[in-house]
């Protein structure tokens, strides 16, 4: 159970806790505030996965959100999550994590083979192998890559988790609680501004947490602690640890991601795993800090190697050595810190540093310590395969280019540092261009462009005076702009170490006679040669030599690799890195959960389900339903075993010959009211409505500007300035907006209101030959005779106590009546209908026996109407008025909608009357005609024809009118069917509309 | 996601609000003669600006109005909101 690289006493974990997990099926144990990465160090273990493309070991490279290497697929709280970032994933008590990217295990994995077979997957391997033959594609290429690139896998489970959206506003969104981050949301909590501060790691204090420095005679962590307490005791402020503020979109919203619950042990139902804030920032500092940058040498992707920051934060916050024999590798000062805490920790490094001898405080430290340190030296290459043994290293010639010695030393781990690289990713998702610093070699902001300040080591200045004096300041005026308010803080007292100048050299030479792999993008396995030879093979633009070698591509967007791979691009051909450019970053920094992007809206929450008042009778009378947009309508009423053919044919059959009653409540309703309504249905609808008297309906068609049918419904005046328009389902909230754009734009002189009553009226429709006689029954006190309540008429009366408007109006083509009751009232109504129904045989119907009464009457409905038919192609040009203007009207004068030929609705029967004509078949001349088939028209609704008792459908077809009487054949390759069909009228039952009349 | 300021309610997430085109474009007047190339002209063409552009949105979350958005389609800056019946220059 020991720990064998865990140090005695140094970090911040709590040793008073252990956590047991096991890793690859062993059971280890780390302590509360490690991370797996950290705990699995501290067991001395190393290798955690394989490469990408070459299957090389893998280990530890960096200590948070740079690790390229260590993806792990990790179980935990009932869920399995796959490329879960060992660096940043802090341990819990049962976590079990699992290499990824292995077969059969991460020490022996037959993948590798990959990597003695290099010479075959060089850069653009994938494009040009698998190009022919192309038929090889689907079957064959596509499955191999899909298997060899897997990273983990997915669950398939249901996840049980709980996710939720936050929207969120503050004058000052801070990101990052480094140095500077905590100086500017101090300075502007100060000032009284609204402040968010976001901190994606576990712990407050960014690089205060490693630094050896002091300010006002603290030390940097317990300065941090103070500055985090005062501003979490500020009514103003939210302070918010495992946050990480991941995109910077338009009009300054920014999205954060925090990790709310995968760190707790035990947690209520009700705590969510992750939380997505959408935070609208009147300001944003960003505090982002930098991130340290490799230096370029052979098999520099062994397990044991690290960038040397990270190194120092595992002995710091972690207590836990990467080795005991460490090589550090340099071309600053910084490492020079990572050298000193081993040494600290009684571990005796050697430092490799590609300057030449001279002289800083580090420099000098590290000599009085007694460290050996070798100048104009670097690692050659790292030898060993699943760890490091031993590093090939060498003294550089006065070029950079050569070695004047060559030595072999013993290591157990590598601590690199190429200097650091300001993490300017939401700088840029701002829309700020970057420049490039040379002093720094790296890009930094330039010109903002929303309301974004770069402070500190994110905006290139790496020291501590600077970052905090820039953090103060900008919080401060950047606040007191929105507040009003300016206090004055005292800039504090800072001692740390001077850093001298860093060596521009990224990338070690190599002696002749040697070619080790040198990886510039660990992720992606991407090497020196991969970028050469794009280069070679004509690639000039970064953004192609980026997708050509898959540079930056992986989840960690090429973190430490991004501006190594500038280098190397600009070497060859002669170009300075800013006439390179750098490649976009786009958001999120950091791989999210879909969980975290789906937020609440899932299963029913997804979108909102639309009910009728009498949603509940359907349900307990066996209703099967359908979704028509949110709402759920009955589609039949299942008896006994009944099949949805046979239902809806009972059903219709009954409207047919007794009555039954239908719920419209879903039907789109607007309250029409002003002394100027009838001028407007006028200009609305296609056909006259000034002369529409009270108490009267009327069918109304509506275009769109181009002369297509945008809706269709009835219209009844209520009372001289009062109508009321019923819309489809589909088109409610389509025709609500089209009339108020007329209203609000176009017609502004027209005193006219509508506003949507679709929720407040339920209705139900009354159909069927002894609709009249039960209606009485409903009504015993109304004479509801056809002289007094004639087809198209209105009346309003109580129903059983209950106001309600009776409309006689009519979709099914039988004698047809429709009420409405206030929504509170529905339930009421319809079983009241149930029950005085009984006596006349009415039975409730669903909309597939709605669709079967209205297609064999030959009404148009949204299959017909389907965004490409004018009205005479549906048989409603007597609805066009030629007397008046309305909407559209000028558009049907086009030549195309005038031509002979034209499509118009036509009705199909079977040859056979048996076989249905599948909905969505196209209309042919010849079965065998030779491909392509010309196409005549197609079947938009079928239906089985419960008045002829056998199928019928409607089609829109080329010169429809001309084809009656004619033979075609409808193709359904869909259904895998061919149906001889011949051509009749559309209106298949009661063509003269008696019916509707008696 | 953008942030618009409706004239009667003040500054939105653009998820209350549903884009409606060209505001520039003027419908021709009901009951006049239309030449068939004004007509089609406000039928079917539009220019498509990089830069300011003058577009309708309609508050359908809100107010339910509709609204003038002068707004840059290539960095999605927007410099005025109006009242439909208010200009923008
Ligand atoms: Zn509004």
């Amino acid at each position: 159970m020991s720990q064998p690289f865990r140090l005695n006493k140094e970090g911040l974990i709590n040793r008073n806790k252990k956590i047991s997990f096991t890793f690859n099926g062993k059971k280890l144990f780390g302590y509360e505030g490690d991370t797996i990465a950290s705990a699995l160090i501290a067991n001395g273990i190393h290798l955690v996965g394989r490469s990408f493309k070459y299957h090389r070991p893998r280990g530890f490279f960096g200590a948070g959100v740079e690790e390229p290497n260590a993806k792990l697929q990790v179980e935990f709280n009932g869920h399995s999550e796959p490329n879960v970032n060992a660096t940043e994933m802090e341990l819990v008590e049962g976590l079990s994590a699992t290499s990824q990217n292995c077969w059969p295990s991460v020490n022996f994995d037959i993948g590798a083979i990959n990597n003695f077979l290099k010479m075959f997957f060089p850069a653009g391997f994938y494009y040009k192998t698998f190009m022919w033959p192309k038929s090889f594609w689907y079957k064959i290429y596509e499955p191999f890559i899909r298997k060899a690139a897997g990273l983990g896998v997915a669950s398939i489970e249901k996840d049980k988790e709980r996710y939720e959206h936050k929207f969120e506003y503050c004058d000052l969104l801070v990101t990052g609680s480094g140095p500077s981050g905590l100086a500017s949301a101090y300075a502007a909590a100060k000032n009284g501004a609204k402040v968010i501060l976001a901190e994606d790691k576990p712990r407050f204090g960014g690089t205060l947490l490693t630094d050896d420095v002091s300010i006002d005679n603290l030390s940097g962590k317990d300065w941090a602690e103070k500055i985090i307490s005062e501003l979490k005791s500020m009514p103003n402020v939210t302070v918010k640890n495992r946050s990480q503020v991941f995109g910077y979109y338009d009009h300054n919203m920014l999205v954060m991601f925090e990790r709310v619950s995968d760190h707790l042990e035990k947690k209520s139902k009700f705590t969510p795993r992750q939380r997505l804030w959408y935070i609208r920032a009147k300001e944003t500092i960003l505090s982002t800090g930098s991130i340290e940058r490799p230096i370029v040498f052979g098999n520099n992707d062994t397990p044991g190697i690290f960038l040397s920051a990270a190194a120092k934060e595992y002995m710091k916050v972690y207590g836990v050595l990467v080795g005991k024999k460490p090589l550090i590798f340099t071309n600053n000062d910084s490492a020079y810190e990572t050298a000193l805490e081993f040494k600290k920790n009684n571990v005796e490094p050697i430092i490799l540093d590609t300057r030449e001898e001279h002289s800083s405080e580090l420099i000098d430290e590290a000599k009085s310590k007694g460290i050996d340190i070798r100048f104009s030296h670097g690692v050659i290459v790292a030898n060993g395969y699943k760890k490091v043994k031993s590093a090939k290293i060498g003294k550089l010639n006065k070029d950079k280019n050569s070695f004047e010695k060559i030595e072999t030393v013993d290591c157990d781990c590598i601590c690199v540092s190429g200097f650091w690289t300001p993490s300017v990713h939401l700088a840029s998702q701002s829309g700020n261009k970057l420049k490039y610093e040379e002093k720094i070699d790296a890009f930094i902001p330039d010109k903002k462009k929303q309301h974004e300040t770069s402070v500190g080591a994110a905006n290139g200045s790496f020291t501590l005076e600077e970052s905090l004096k820039n953090g103060f300041e900008n919080g401060s005026n950047l606040s007191a702009k929105i507040t009003d308010t300016k206090t004055e803080i005292a800039i504090p007292n800072v001692n740390e170490k001077k850093y001298g100048a860093h060596d521009k050299f990224w990338c070690m030479p190599l002696p002749k006679n040697e070619n080790p792999k040198r990886f510039v993008d660990f992720q992606n396995d991407v090497s020196v040669s991969d970028i050469e030879i794009a280069l070679r093979e004509g690639y000039r633009s970064i953004e192609h030599v980026k997708r050509y070698t898959t540079l930056g591509m992986a989840t960690d967007q090429g973190r430490t690799s991004n501006l190594n791979g500038l280098q190397l691009v600009s070497n060859i051909e002669n170009k300075i890195v800013p006439e390179v450019g750098h490649t976009t970053f786009r958001p999120p920094f950091t791989p999210i959960t879909i969980g975290t992007i789906v937020g609440r809206e899932v299963g029913m929450e997804y979108m909102p389900t639309r009910k009728t008042p009498m949603h509940e009778w359907h349900e307990k009378n066996n209703a099967v339903f359908v979704d028509a947009g949110a709402w759920k309508r009955p589609r039949y009423y299942k008896l006994g075993s009944e099949t949805l053919f046979e239902a809806s044919k009972r059903e219709a059959k009954n409207v047919r010959e007794n009555v039954g009653i239908c719920d419209v409540t879903t039907l789109g309703k607007i309250d029409i009211k002003g002394p100027d309504a009838a001028e407007f249905l006028n200009r609305v609808y296609t056909n006259a409505w000034m002369k529409l008297p009270v108490g009267k309906a009327r069918y109304g068609l509506m275009l769109r500007e181009d002369g297509i049918v945008m809706d269709d419904g009835t219209t009844t005046r209520i009372s001289e300035n009062h109508y009321h328009m019923t819309t489809t389902t589909a088109q409610a909230a389509n025709v609500l907006s089209h009339l108020e754009y007329y209203l609000q734009i176009v017609w502004p002189e027209l005193n006219v209101n509508v506003v949507s009553t679709t929720e407040q009226w339920a209705g139900a429709a009354i159909a069927g030959p002894k609709s009249r006689d039960m209606l009485s029954k409903l009504y015993p006190d109304l004479d509801v005779s056809n002289e007094a309540l004639p087809f198209m008429g209105y009346k309003e009366a109580e129903f059983f106590g209950v106001p309600s408007r009776i409309f006689r109006i009519s979709f099914s083509g039988e004698l047809a009546y429709e009420i409405n009751v206030k929504s509170d009232h529905g339930m009421f109504m319809w079983e009241k209908m149930m029950e005085v129904g009984k006596d006349f045989g009415n039975q409730p119907y669903g909309t597939e026996a709605l669709s079967t009464l209205r297609i064999e009457m030959g009404h148009v409905a949204g299959p017909e109407l389907d965004g490409r038919t004018i009205p005479s192609d549906v048989s409603l040009n007597g609805l066009v008025s030629k007397k008046k203007d309305f909407i559209g009207k000028n558009s049907l004068g086009r030549e195309a909608f005038n031509v002979e030929s034209r499509q118009k609705i036509v009705g199909l029967i079977p040859i056979d009357r048996k076989s249905s004509i599948p909905e969505g078949s196209h209309i042919v001349q010849d079965q065998n005609a030779k491909l392509p088939n010309p196409k005549l028209g197609h079947v938009s609704s079928s239906c089985w024809s419960v008045e002829n008792n056998n199928p019928f459908s409607l089609a829109i077809m080329k010169d429809g009118k001309n084809m009656i009487g004619k033979k075609f054949f409808a193709v359904s390759p869909l259904k895998n069917k061919t149906i001889e069909v011949e051509v009749i009228s559309s209106h298949y039952v009661d063509p003269e509309g008696k019916r509707v009349r008696s | 996601m953008l942030y618009i300021k409706c004239p009667y309610c003040g500054l939105r997430a653009q998820k209350e609000f549903s884009y409606g085109g060209d505001a520039t474009v003027k419908r021709p007047n009901i009951n006049e003669e239309v030449p068939s190339e004004d007509w089609d002209n406000f039928v079917y063409m539009r220019k498509s600006p990089r830069g300011k552009h003058i577009e309708l949105w309609q508050h359908i979350a809100g107010c339910r109005q509709w609204i003038k958005v002068q707004r840059d389609t290539a960095t999605h800056e927007i410099f005025q909101t109006a009242k439909v019946t208010e200009e923008i220059r």
